[in-house]
């Protein structure tokens, strides 16, 4: 089972978490097209490789943190707060 | 050569050494009128539409691995049509026809089972959201009736109805004309009748990138056995296809998630329907050979590993005995996950890519297998037409901005 380690209560089983998805994904202006605006509703990089994303402890302190992991080997490069950039980890 | 019983009975008289060999593996030419990137299912029906329905036969199927290797090889083998609205009604519903008729139209027998699909209502709430679906699908001219406890019991004897069960069964609903089909003859049926329509299928042949002309549209691919001319090009490749999307230069709304499944131990009949419960995510059919296939919910984290997490493993297992409490004397075979193209509206995307020349066929999410026939059949109507498929044409990508959804809520038929 994958693991990850919450920032606050350290190294916990994947079924404690929920995957919220992508992270770092800016909001277009308001009068941004409809091109874009789908883009930013919809369209993901989906990358085979290393993805940034965003976790929540949900079934421990309900704390959300952000996640650099690859896609293929599920290995985590990296565990950051919400509101920090992203490192830079391949 | 045309498989028939008397084909056998010959063999039997010459010691079953005059079977030739299912399709060719020819040497790659240097441009084809079409290319398809993907040699599962949808790929593979792609190529042999193209030669049937259109007369176009210089196409070559690129595969980065075997045939049917993928998805492919990897669902849960379910055929249906029960979707919610009109439009998916239309696409999936003629999927199921041409299932019915397709062992005759390969020659080769897929094994089409129509043994029915259950669906289960485990609350008051179950049975009101069913009654809703079995009525949206009769509008829509879709076979699906409403089964009372009574009628579900019978139909799946080994279902926990006591009154201490955890997920009490009070009715549910009934596809009859939904069932299981061998996945791996499905590929190799339409190889098969491919290939003997001329068709090129490349296997170990992975795509490393799109050659584009002046304006910008493609004109070929670059792959690991050299580079391949080609001015139509389509991409049937499931949860890979943002992978060649970004070789092509731009994204896809799609998430690709492992989707796992596994077999127990092959046991003597005990199960003649397909069960899908969607209350507790657990699905549950009987191969020919025995073995109890089960399905579950995706694993919800994005992934390219084709293995899938023990914690999903645990819970579909959990599910299943909750509903089949007999199954926890049998072991398990096999366990395995299959990448899955998830779209926000789960929905397919079938047509245009940004790319002049480059279409794509993607999108089916955790039901690809029983979408093979009409996928192979619209992507190669837009391939050969450029213009899309009347049934395919609320699939498109302009969708994802012009907000016109098709939010098939029923479309797994599993909570995810």
């Amino acid at each position: 089972m994958m693991q990850l380690k919450c920032p606050w209560c350290g190294v916990r089983d994947e079924s404690e978490f929920v995957c919220a998805g992508t992270t770092h994904i800016a909001r277009p202006d308001l009068n941004a097209t409809d091109a874009e605006w789908g883009r930013y509703l919809f369209v993901r990089d989906n990358p085979k490789g290393v993805h940034r994303e965003r976790w929540r402890h949900a079934y421990g302190c309900g704390q959300w943190f952000n996640v650099a992991r690859h896609t293929v080997t599920h290995e985590v490069l990296a565990v950051y707060a919400m509101t920090a950039a992203a490192p830079d980890v391949g | 050569m045309k498989y028939s019983a008397l084909a056998l009975l010959r063999g039997a008289l010459s010691g079953q050494r005059s079977w030739t060999q299912a399709w060719r593996s020819p040497e790659p030419k240097a441009a084809y009128d079409v290319v398809i990137v993907g040699g599962g299912g949808h790929g593979l029906a792609t190529a042999f539409y193209l030669a049937k329905n259109h007369g176009i036969r210089n196409v070559a199927v690129l595969e980065r691995g075997w045939l049917g290797g993928g998805n492919t090889g990897r669902n849960t083998t379910i055929v249906r049509s029960n979707y919610l609205f009109p439009e998916s009604a239309r696409l999936y519903e003629f999927s199921l026809k041409l299932y019915e008729s397709l062992s005759r139209e390969l020659n080769f027998n897929i094994m089409l089972s129509q043994r029915g699909l259950v669906l289960l209502a485990h609350s008051r709430h179950d049975l009101e959201a069913m009654a809703r679906w079995a009525n949206a699908m009769q509008m829509n001219g879709i076979d699906a009736e409403l089964l009372t406890r009574e009628a579900v019991a019978a139909r799946a004897p080994l279902l926990d109805m006591s009154r201490e069960a955890r997920f009490p069964v009070l009715g549910g609903f009934m596809q009859r004309r939904a069932g299981t089909a061998r996945h791996d003859a499905v590929a190799w049926g339409y190889a098969r009748a491919a290939d003997a329509l001329g068709v090129d299928i490349l296997q170990n042949c992975e795509v490393t990138g799109f050659v584009k002309g002046a304006a910008g549209e493609v004109t070929g691919v670059d792959t690991s056995r050299g580079r391949i001319g080609a001015a139509r090009i389509g991409i049937a490749a499931a949860g890979h296809s943002s992978v060649l999307a970004k070789l092509a230069g731009f994204a896809l709304p799609v998430t690709s998630y492992g989707l796992q499944a596994m077999v127990t131990e092959p046991v003597k009949p005990a199960l003649d329907t397909v069960v899908l419960s969607p209350g507790t995510g657990a699905y549950v059919s009987q191969s020919d050979k025995g073995e109890m296939v089960l399905g579950a919910s995706l694993d919800l984290f994005p992934s390219y590993a084709q293995r899938g997490s023990f914690a999903v493993t645990q819970s579909i297992l959990a599910a299943t005995l909750a509903i089949f409490p007999s199954f926890s004397r049998l072991r398990l075979l096999r366990q395995w996950a299959g990448i899955v193209d998830v779209v926000h509206d789960s929905s397919p995307i079938i047509g245009a890519t940004p790319v002049p020349g480059l279409f794509i066929n993607c999108g089916w999410g955790t039901g690809g297998f029983k979408a093979i026939p009409v996928g192979g059949w619209t992507l190669a109507h837009v391939l050969a037409s450029g213009r899309s498929h009347e049934l395919a044409e609320p699939f498109g990508l302009e969708r994802f901005h012009s907000g016109r959804l098709i939010d098939e809520a029923a479309a797994a038929g599993i909570a995810h």
